[in-house]
Parts: C-alpha cells; sequence; structure tokens
C-alpha cells in the first residue's frame, strides 16, 4: 500500500493517528483535573507557607521601612566619620513620625541588637525632642547624649540598610555580625544552638540504630514464621503503632520513674541496691528507650515487607552450595534486605531528628532539641523569624540526608507496609 | 521453626538465642502498653504498685479515676473529647476525599509529571513535624482561622492527605481498569461507574486510608500546639499539659481508653488489610 493514499481514517473520517492523539490529550487532562484539587490545596495551604518561613527568616526591611528619610541622606554618606546634618535632620523627622504613631520603642528594641545602649539613649531623645527648635538638628541631637556623638552608633543605623539579612541563620550556628558586618562566633559558654543541633543528631542516629538492632531480627522473625505465629506476633508492632505517642510516653514516664517497675525489678534481682536506685528519667537514657520504643514499629514494618518478598529457597540454596548459615545469610539474605534497611532507617531517622515530644518529658534537661526550640520561639519569644530559619536549616539537613539515601539505594525502592 | 535434626549444636544454640532476643524485644514493644491497665484502677493516688495491689486486694482497685475523668470538677476532658473527635472526623471526610480523588488521578496512566506530583503531595508526610507546623501555622493565622476548630481541621486534612493517597494509590495499582471501561461501553457515565464499580472495590484501600487519616488528626499535638486556643483543646493537648505538670491517675485511666481506641482501629485496619488483599487477588 502507498503511504500517501492508505492513512488508516476514523468512521468520522480523522486520521486515527489525530484522533488517538486527542483522545490521549483528553485523558491527560482527565488525570490532571483529578489530581488538581489536592495538589492546588497543598499548594497553596503548604508549600507556599514554607516559601513564606524563607522570606521570613531573610526579611530585614523592619528598620528600612521605619526610617526611609533617613536611608535616602545616608546614600551619600561615606560611614567613616560623622553623618553631615541632613541625616540628623532625616533621622530626627522619622524618628518624630514613629513616635506619632508609638512605634519608636520597637526601633530602639532593634537598633539595641545591633549596638548595646542604643534603647537608651533613644529614650532620651524620645523626652528632649518635644522642647527641640527648628535648625540646627545635628548640634541638638549630638547634645542629647554623648553617644549620639559616637560614629558607631550611626554605623549600626547604616548597617540595617539592606533589605534581606542571613542574620538569623547565623544566630542559628552561634554566629553573628559584628560592628564591622564581620561573621564572628560567639563566646565558647553561650553556643547553645550548636549543642542542640549535635544532640539533635546524635539522639536521632543512636535510636535509628537502635531500631534497626532490635528491628532487623523481629521483621525476620515475621516474615519466616508460618502465617498463623507471625499474624499473632504482628499484634505486638501494630498495637504500639496505632497508639498515641503520648499514652506510650506516659508510661515509660510510670515505667522509668525512680520508684518504678524497671528499677524494682533492677532490686529484686540484685543488680542495684535499694537505696541506690539510678536514675533513668530526665536523661538521655530515657530518650533513647522511649524513642527506641516508639519508633521502632517504622522500622519493622517496611522491612517486614522486603523480607517478606524473599523467597526462602535462596538461602537454602546458599546453604546447599557449601555455604554456612552465617555464610549463607551475609551474602544472599543481607544484600536482598537493603532496601528494606534503607527505607527503615530513613523514615526512623526522619522522624526521630524532628521529635521533640517524648525528649521534652522524659529527657528532662537532655530533652531539648533543636524542634523544641522552634517551637519554643514560636510561642515564647514570638521570633518567628528565627524559629523559620532554624525550621529551614533543620528542613536542608533532612533534604540532604533524602539525596544520600536516594543515591545510595534509590528513592524509589522504598516500601511502606 | 524447627531446626532440622543435623544442626550442629553451636548453630542450634545461636538459633534459640536468636529465639531470646526477639522475644525479648517483643516484650520491650508491648509490655510498656499493659502498665497503664492496672494502675488506672489504683484506688490510691500514687503511680506505683501498692502493697494491696501486689496481693490483688480488692479494697486497692477502684474506678474513682475514671469517675474523676468524666465527673471531674474543671475537668478538660468532656470538652477536648468532643473537640478531638469533631475535628478528627471532619479533617478525615477531607483527607479521604481530595486523597481519593487524587489517587484516582495519580494511578492514571496519562498523568503527566507523575514523579513530581507524588512527592509535592507526600511531602507534609516527609518533612519532620515542627517544619509543617510552622509553615501551616503561618497559612492558618494569615487566613485568620488560629484558635478556630476550622483552621486545626485545615490543618489536619493537610497532614492526613498523604496517607490516604498512598493507601488509595496502593489498591490502585493492583486494579483491573477494564472493568471500569466495560460500565461505561455498558452506557454508565462517570460518576455512576465511579460510585457503582470502582469505589466498592477499592474501598477497603479507601478505609485504612480514612483510619490513618483519623488517627493522625487525633494523635497530633506538635501542629494544635501552635494553633488552638482555650477552647479548642484536644486530648493529646491535655496529656501534654497533664504529663508535663504531674503524672495523675486520671491521665492512666484516659490513657486505657485510648488504648482500647487504638485495639478496635487495629482490629479494623487489619480485617481490611486481608480482605483487600483477597480482592487484589494478593495471594499468601
Amino acid at each position: 500500500m502507498s503511504s500517501e493514499t492508505q492513512k488508516i481514517l476514523t468512521t468520522d473520517g480523522i486520521p486515527l493517528e489525530i484522533s488517538l492523539k486527542k483522545a490521549e490529550k483528553k485523558n491527560k487532562i482527565k488525570a490532571f483535573l483529578l489530581v488538581a484539587p489536592l495538589l492546588l490545596f497543598i499548594i497553596i495551604t503548604y508549600i507556599f507557607p514554607i516559601g513564606e518561613m524563607f522570606t521570613r527568616s531573610i526579611d530585614d526591611r523592619m528598620v528600612t521601612n521605619m526610617l526611609p528619610k533617613t536611608f535616602k541622606a545616608m546614600e551619600t554618606w561615606d560611614g567613616k566619620e560623622l553623618p553631615p546634618e541632613e541625616v540628623f535632620a532625616a533621622f530626627l523627622s522619622d524618628y518624630r513620625a514613629l513616635a506619632e504613631k508609638k512605634e519608636h520603642g520597637k526601633l530602639g528594641q532593634r537598633l539595641n541588637k545591633e549596638k548595646n545602649g542604643f534603647n537608651t539613649i533613644l529614650k532620651k531623645l524620645w523626652r528632649k525632642m518635644k522642647k527641640f527648635e527648628d535648625g540646627n538638628t545635628k548640634e541638638q541631637i549630638m547634645a542629647v547624649h554623648k553617644r549620639f556623638r559616637d560614629v558607631k552608633y550611626w554605623q549600626a543605623i547604616k548597617r540595617t540598610a539592606p533589605p534581606y539579612t542571613m542574620g538569623k541563620y547565623l544566630k542559628g550556628m552561634d554566629m553573628y555580625y559584628d560592628e564591622d558586618g564581620k561573621v564572628v562566633q560567639v563566646e565558647e559558654d553561650r553556643r547553645i544552638h550548636r549543642i542542640l543541633w549535635l544532640r539533635t543528631l546524635e539522639i536521632a542516629v543512636v535510636v535509628t540504630i537502635l531500631c534497626f538492632l532490635m528491628g532487623y531480627p523481629i521483621a525476620h522473625l515475621l516474615a519466616t514464621l508460618p502465617m498463623k505465629y507471625s499474624n499473632l506476633l504482628m499484634i505486638c508492632v501494630l498495637l504500639p503503632f496505632w497508639t498515641s505517642l503520648l499514652v506510650r510516653t506516659a508510661s515509660w514516664m510510670i515505667l522509668l520513674q525512680q520508684q518504678g517497675i524497671v528499677n524494682d525489678f533492677f532490686v529484686m534481682i540484685g543488680l542495684v541496691a535499694d537505696d541506690n536506685r539510678p536514675e533513668m528519667m530526665y536523661n538521655k537514657t530515657g530518650t533513647y528507650i522511649a524513642m527506641t520504643q516508639i519508633l521502632l514499629p517504622f522500622m519493622v514494618l517496611p522491612l517486614y515487607s522486603v523480607m517478606k518478598t524473599i523467597s526462602p529457597s535462596l538461602m537454602r540454596a546458599g546453604k546447599s552450595l557449601g555455604g554456612t548459615p552465617f555464610v549463607a545469610f551475609w551474602k544472599v539474605y543481607f544484600p536482598l534486605t537493603i532496601p528494606g534497611i534503607g527505607a527503615g532507617c530513613l523514615l526512623v531517622f526522619i522522624l526521630a531528628i524532628g521529635y521533640y515530644i517524648t525528649p521534652a518529658l522524659v529527657g528532662g534537661a537532655s530533652g531539648t532539641l533543636i524542634s523544641n526550640q522552634i517551637a519554643y520561639h514560636m510561642k515564647e519569644t514570638l521570633d518567628w523569624s528565627f524559629a523559620s530559619a532554624m525550621g529551614l536549616m533543620l528542613l536542608t539537613g533532612v533534604l540532604v540526608v533524602y539525596w544520600i539515601y536516594n543515591k545510595l539505594v534509590g528513592i524509589d525502592n522504598i516500601k511502606l507496609g | 521453626m524447627a531446626l532440622p535434626k543435623y544442626t550442629e549444636t553451636r548453630y542450634r544454640i545461636w538459633h534459640y538465642l536468636y529465639l531470646t532476643i526477639c522475644g525479648f524485644v517483643f516484650f520491650f514493644l508491648i509490655a510498656p502498653l499493659f502498665v497503664i491497665f492496672p494502675l488506672s484502677f489504683n484506688a490510691e493516688e500514687f503511680l506505683v504498685f501498692s502493697d494491696g495491689m501486689k496481693r490483688l486486694d480488692p479494697d486497692a482497685f477502684s474506678l474513682r479515676w475514671y469517675h474523676d475523668m468524666v465527673y471531674g470538677t474543671k475537668n478538660p476532658w468532656g470538652l477536648a473529647a468532643k473537640n478531638s473527635f469533631i475535628i478528627a472526623i471532619f479533617a478525615t471526610i477531607g483527607a479521604v476525599i481530595l486523597g481519593t480523588v487524587a489517587a484516582l488521578g495519580l494511578s492514571s496512566r496519562h498523568m503527566p509529571f507523575k514523579g513530581l506530583i507524588m512527592a509535592t503531595l507526600i511531602s507534609p508526610m516527609i518533612v519532620p513535624l515542627i517544619i509543617s507546623g510552622v509553615a501551616i501555622f503561618f497559612f492558618i493565622a494569615k487566613i485568620g482561622l488560629a484558635a478556630t476548630h476550622l483552621g486545626i481541621i485545615i490543618a489536619h486534612i493537610i497532614l492526613g492527605t498523604p496517607f490516604v493517597v498512598i493507601t488509595v494509590t496502593a489498591t490502585l495499582s493492583g486494579f483491573d481498569h477494564s472493568v471500569t471501561r466495560a460500565a461505561s461501553s455498558l452506557g454508565s457515565d462517570p460518576v455512576n461507574t465511579f460510585m457503582k464499580i470502582t469505589l466498592p472495590l477499592i474501598l477497603p484501600g479507601v478505609i485504612s486510608g480514612a483510619l490513618f487519616a483519623f488517627v493522625t488528626s487525633f494523635d497530633e499535638v506538635v501542629v494544635v500546639l501552635f494553633l488552638a486556643g482555650l477552647d479548642n483543646t484536644t486530648i493529646p493537648i491535655q496529656m501534654w499539659t497533664g504529663l508535663r505538670e504531674q503524672l495523675s491517675p486520671t491521665i492512666l485511666a484516659v490513657a486505657t481508653c485510648l488504648i482500647i481506641l487504638s485495639t478496635l482501629i487495629l482490629v479494623t485496619a487489619e480485617l481490611l488489610r486481608r480482605r483487600s488483599e483477597r480482592i487484589r487477588g494478593i495471594n499468601r
């Protein structure tokens, strides 16, 4: 048949190829329309707000908006010696406008963070400026307090001019901009955030390892036992899984207290003396024990679903070819479970790194993790931009873990339930 | 798991050691839940087993903490339970509708950008909860719904949909699309086909997704702590406050009720899983 005359047509006389493409496109649109409501919902309520966290974390327009004229006048100032008369005049006029809106206090607090002692002299200026005469503003302001004659205070104002700052991120890593705008570390005894990051990481890593060590044998047992036994034992994994996190935390608080059952048991078997009961709660031991039990199901379930697909004949083949059971396990069985190990460890690690309810309740002073700090700044200090910055730093860390995981195991290999 | 007769002694020892370790781990997983039961019936105010309880003296047990839970003065549990159920039920309905419809689209082979869209949809599940909490709080506060039930419901829909999407897409992966084509060829419109053919077949997946969404909402404390006002207190918030201040036996009574609830959910979820596997023709 010759190609130009014999195009296959549908009953409507349209070439089949075009008709199929049309149908395909229609199906694509149909599928997309089904997904669209949820996609839009998640993007608007969740993805955008995460983006907003970013703008909030670097946003530093507060002073810029409060002192518009001052920054305009400062454009020509070289920042080396005291600024000229226009800057002083502009500053006074901005400050008067703020005082009218009763926002001058906020400016004082913000500038005080930039340079200590600013709040006091601004308050003094506020009291004195009512009696100011027109003209010669520079002299009059400088007469209010000697600090106004110090160029460093004016440099501090100029430093706040850029609308964006990385200051909150530096604070999260215990660093800050010094008076010359250089990045420096805070004093050794005040580096709290670094301790928190390391502690969070340590707890997440230790809990992941503990979960793996405990979860692997029982997942193997569940996958190899006959159905009727494994179903029964599966309840031991699933009941904690479905039970409220706070209920499980409460039971650990009862078990681990000094007069609690675990300590009773230790005394009974003579491990410790009755008057010398070890403190198992309000320290890291408590956090490790409770978090391991709470997160263990998340390790067992993916491991189980992978192990279930491994045929027992593989182990038999390994043994029949001369391997000892250990060699057969290590060379045959273990490599096949790696996707499950990856999924389980990833899941437990991600959950552990964002946890804070359990550590806060059973960990005592050592239970303060990065998440607690974020919650604290959200609810108590209301420093939302700092909370956002720390949240995004944590998110970046989590994304790096995903990326490494994807390189090592492949994200498609995750199997859940 | 009987060992073959020819097993060498050292492997025999190893095998029993392995079983013992497994026994310990299972005990470690399940035992903590059972401490709560007897202590919630304690007649005294202390959270340790009294001597009377150890002797199984009937006077050492009482229902006073359950009584306190229901009738106690200035008692927050009634309001908290009501709020928790209202929020969880509406959040589940929202999550199930949005999630199921999206899963239908996602499992179509015509769906463009499947990987990217799937990643976006399940992102609330894989991002640490505290970060989701901050982001959702900004959104809810901006639209002026902080400290309202509706705000918390929206937050919990966001957190619950990933579970519905995952369970329903899993069910749909074994779904035979020729049955819907058959329905269409017999003149059924898409909505009718969905209600009469697709939905009954994927129902186990939908319900188990709904259970996940319900539990996620019912047990969620991190985001609620940001969003809730005094009127929106939920059971997890009350437990969090209670555990932080003082561990009282009333909390154990509540905890016991919650364990019973989770047992019911577990049984339902297991029955559904088996039914779904039967329907999908997975032979075990």
